[in-house]
């Protein structure tokens, strides 16, 4: 089998067989059964909850949970905010950066407080170490919680009976950290240390080159934020160029290992799901209708990327690589492309290569990975997002028939169909709304005063843009559709720290996070409640292909009526002018 | 929420301490027993002097091998790509350039020869390889400037070539370590 190839299958199947058990292993985890970290974590986090005032074993109501929920993200968010306004004489900050202008502030600490990882500052300049470590990566950790706790409160009112109390949502969150992210972390920052990643807190270190020139080296404790990046699918990069700079991603082991951390929990929690429920089965339909939905889109984009740019072949080089501009030599065309539509169909957002010098199709197929936000999709939330559709299918399926639309043995009534659709119907709606105001914005060339200026000084809206005509549209596009999937990767060229990409994509991140978070747990609490009716001939069968069909139809429908007309004039007409 | 916020508050307090200081302290440490404790891989010059394995640089002198354009000049201190579009119009008269120059500079190779790495710019602007073909079409260059064979550059690029991964990933070769021996049989 030829080399690249050989790779990403390796890494897809390395990841599938690591899944299931870890999956096993998260079931217990929430579910309070004894587990072999116990022995590691079991006191540290009874003394945790002992300083904190917190009775783990209080059950809470969905809206207890959500409450709690937000209660720590609004303590994180003030938190964040400091660290980054004064980072500047904050500890920590060998090579002098200055503290962040506040509407770049608020775009980071709430780009890392949603999971998303948007950045409109570069790692080297932008953020100290303090602010890396402190800030940034703690926000790393208690994002990826936040989401695995909501997923874990889904889990519990899915069970076969009815309940109102559906577990402690601190309990949730301190056992996602401890028993989940932190051990994983530690062995994936163990294997970046020996493969290059540096790991100190050492600032900028100047050397001459063989040539004679001089050059700096930007350094940092690498290894231990790229480790957590990854298994909690946030993806913002330690360095601008994330995980194409040579010391984040150093080798093509590196490469595999951060490819599996970040499809790893996204796998694991639709197994975990079926653990916890005693719902493999259907899990396994879950998987099987994501796997699909990834490969329609991973496959286009490995040929389109190994074929090249058609411009170049004109000019009459080779292109062996394939399409190689904004990618490294060492991971190679295919491992790039595989890359970029596993970080867009989970909401990771790393990259491994320059997204915005991608093909066409590739460019296409990534935006659809957002748009659709949940094959596979990020830790905890993927899922969640996953089960708005599964209702929304549930109900169509159930109307098809003729049957009371049914799932996990409760019926599915006005009420979660409500919130089903206003969640399903929102993230379109964001993110087309912010694409259509910009590209009116720049297609005017609108004089935008205090909100935006170019390198060259210039207020004049088209300066955002960092390549004209379609491609120009596409990265409009992109960012706003990063933004309210919460993925973070981005068309690069875009000028995106200014006042007005900032807010704009920050007020989108916000919604775009709690919505999707509040809207299935709403459903799954209110569905808890209801009475348990033990499945029947008369049931509508979930755990089969047909009604993976069914969900995998739904998505499709829904992706393509609201999106079609936005990808057919980037994407779409690029690829058309090109052929 | 109102009852909430004071558990918040000191749970992000342990927080912190556990997530931002006791891992990252923790993987310091491991860190300490990693080849130049987890200050980047080096490669020792003449002297005192080091280089960065991984990190690339920039070799424009035609007694060496070319490495990759860079959008940020192969100054590590900031990294990132063109991120130009595949037909953003400007972009591609940069490549016709960059060709045109690379032929100036190695007359009498054949167009059709010349890999795509050797005229776009990488993700990081800071790739320490470059391809094997990339290598191979500048040796009969080198070989003119330095006076030396083109067998004996041969052998070098061969053996610097770093095959896949256990069978995974591509070739490539290190430009920094291929220029570095170079020189070594240049002053031998």
């Amino acid at each position: 089998m030829n080399p690249q190839i050989l790779g990403v299958v390796v890494m897809f199947i390395a990841t599938l067989l690591l899944a299931v058990p870890l999956g096993k292993y998260i079931a217990k985890v929430y579910s309070g059964q004894r587990v072999w970290t116990d022995f590691l974590f079991g006191r540290l986090e009874r003394l945790l909850f002992k300083t904190s005032r917190i009775d783990p074993a209080i059950e809470m109501t969905w809206k207890q949970s959500l409450t709690v929920m937000l209660t720590l993200n609004l303590v994180w968010f003030l938190w964040v905010m400091f660290c980054l306004l004064n980072q500047s004489w904050l500890p920590l900050n060998p090579d002098h950066n200055l503290s962040m202008t506040p509407d770049l502030a608020w775009n980071t600490t709430i780009s890392f407080l949603v999971n998303c990882n948007l950045q409109d500052y570069s790692g080297e300049t932008g953020v100290s170490y303090f602010s890396q470590v402190f800030a940034l990566m703690f926000l790393q950790f208690v994002s990826a919680a936040t989401g695995l706790a909501a997923a874990a409160v889904v889990f519990n009112a899915l069970k076969d009976r009815t309940a109102t109390q559906l577990g402690n949502f601190y309990n949730y969150f301190l056992k996602s950290c401890t028993r989940i992210l932190l051990p994983l972390c530690f062995l994936i920052a163990t294997i970046h240390v020996f493969e290059g990643t540096p790991m100190t807190f050492k600032g900028i270190d100047t050397v001459t080159s063989l040539q004679g020139d001089t050059m700096h080296v930007s350094r940092g404790p690498v290894a231990a934020f790229v480790a957590i990046k990854h298994v909690g699918t946030n993806g913002g990069g330690f360095f601008g160029a994330n995980s194409a700079h040579p010391f984040e991603n150093p080798t093509y082991l590196s490469n595999i290992v951060q490819m599996v951390a970040q499809i790893l929990l996204p796998f694991a929690m639709i197994f975990a799901f079926g653990f916890y429920t005693n719902k493999k089965r259907l899990a396994w339909v879950f998987w099987g209708v994501m796997t699909v939905g990834f490969l329609l889109l991973v496959v286009p984009a490995v040929i389109a990327e190994v074929q090249g740019n058609p411009y170049l072949a004109h000019m009459g080089i080779a292109q062996p690589g394939g399409n190689i501009e904004g990618k490294e030599v060492r991971f190679g065309a295919i491992a790039s492309a595989f890359w970029s539509i596993a970080t867009t169909v989970i909401s990771t957002g790393s990259v491994n290569a320059m997204h915005d010098s991608f093909m066409p199709v590739s460019g296409m197929n990534m935006l659809l990975g957002m748009m659709i936000n949940s094959f596979y999709g990020g830790v905890g939330v993927g899922f969640l997002n996953f089960f708005i559709y599964v209702i929304l299918a549930v109900f169509i399926g159930g109307l098809m028939v003729g049957r009371t639309p049914e799932f996990a043995g409760k019926k599915i009534e006005a009420k979660e169909m409500k919130i089903a659709m206003i969640i399903a119907l929102f993230h379109p709606f964001l993110l087309l709304a912010g694409t259509a105001i910009a590209s009116y914005l720049a297609a005017h060339d609108t004089n935008m005063g205090w909100w935006f200026y170019d390198a060259a000084g210039k207020h004049n809206a088209s300066g955002w843009l960092n390549n004209p005509s379609h491609h120009g549209f596409s990265e409009m596009l992109y960012q706003y559709t990063s933004s309210s999937a919460n993925n973070g990767s981005g068309f690069e060229g875009l000028a995106d720290n200014n006042p007005f990409w900032n807010i704009s994509t920050g007020i989108v991140l916000l919604f775009s996070r709690f919505l999707p978070i509040i809207g299935p747990v709403a459903i799954a609490g209110l569905i808890a409640q209801k009475k348990f009716i033990p499945p029947s001939s008369g049931t509508l069968k979930t755990d089969t292909g047909t009604f993976g069909l069914l969900v995998f139809a739904v998505k499709i429908i829904i992706a393509a009526l609201a999106f079609f007309p936005a990808l057919a004039l980037g994407p779409i007409a690029e690829w058309m002018k090109m052929h | 929420m109102k009852k909430e916020i004071i558990p918040s508050i000191i749970l992000t307090i342990i927080c912190i301490i556990l997530l931002s200081g006791i891992y990252p302290a923790i993987v310091w440490g491991i860190a300490q027993l990693a080849p130049n404790k987890g200050e980047g891989f080096v490669i020792k010059d003449k002297g005192n002097s080091y280089f960065y394995e991984n990190i690339g640089q920039n070799f424009s002198d035609d007694k060496y091998f070319l490495s990759r354009p860079s959008a940020v000049g192969y100054n590590a201190a900031g990294s990132g790509g063109s991120n130009k579009g595949p037909d953003n119009p400007d972009y591609l008269l940069q490549v016709q350039a960059r060709i045109d120059t690379f032929i100036v500079h190695n007359p009498g190779i054949n167009k059709r020869d010349i890999p795509s790495d050797l005229v776009t710019a990488s993700g990081s602007g800071l790739d320490p390889h470059i391809s094997v073909q990339a290598a191979k079409i500048q040796i009969k260059r080198i070989a003119k400037v330095r006076g030396l064979s083109e067998s004996a550059i041969s052998g070098l690029v061969e053996v610097h070539l770093e095959p896949p991964m256990y069978g995974m990933g591509p070739e490539r070769i290190n430009v920094l370590k291929l220029n570095m021996a170079l020189d070594r049989i240049d002053t031998n």
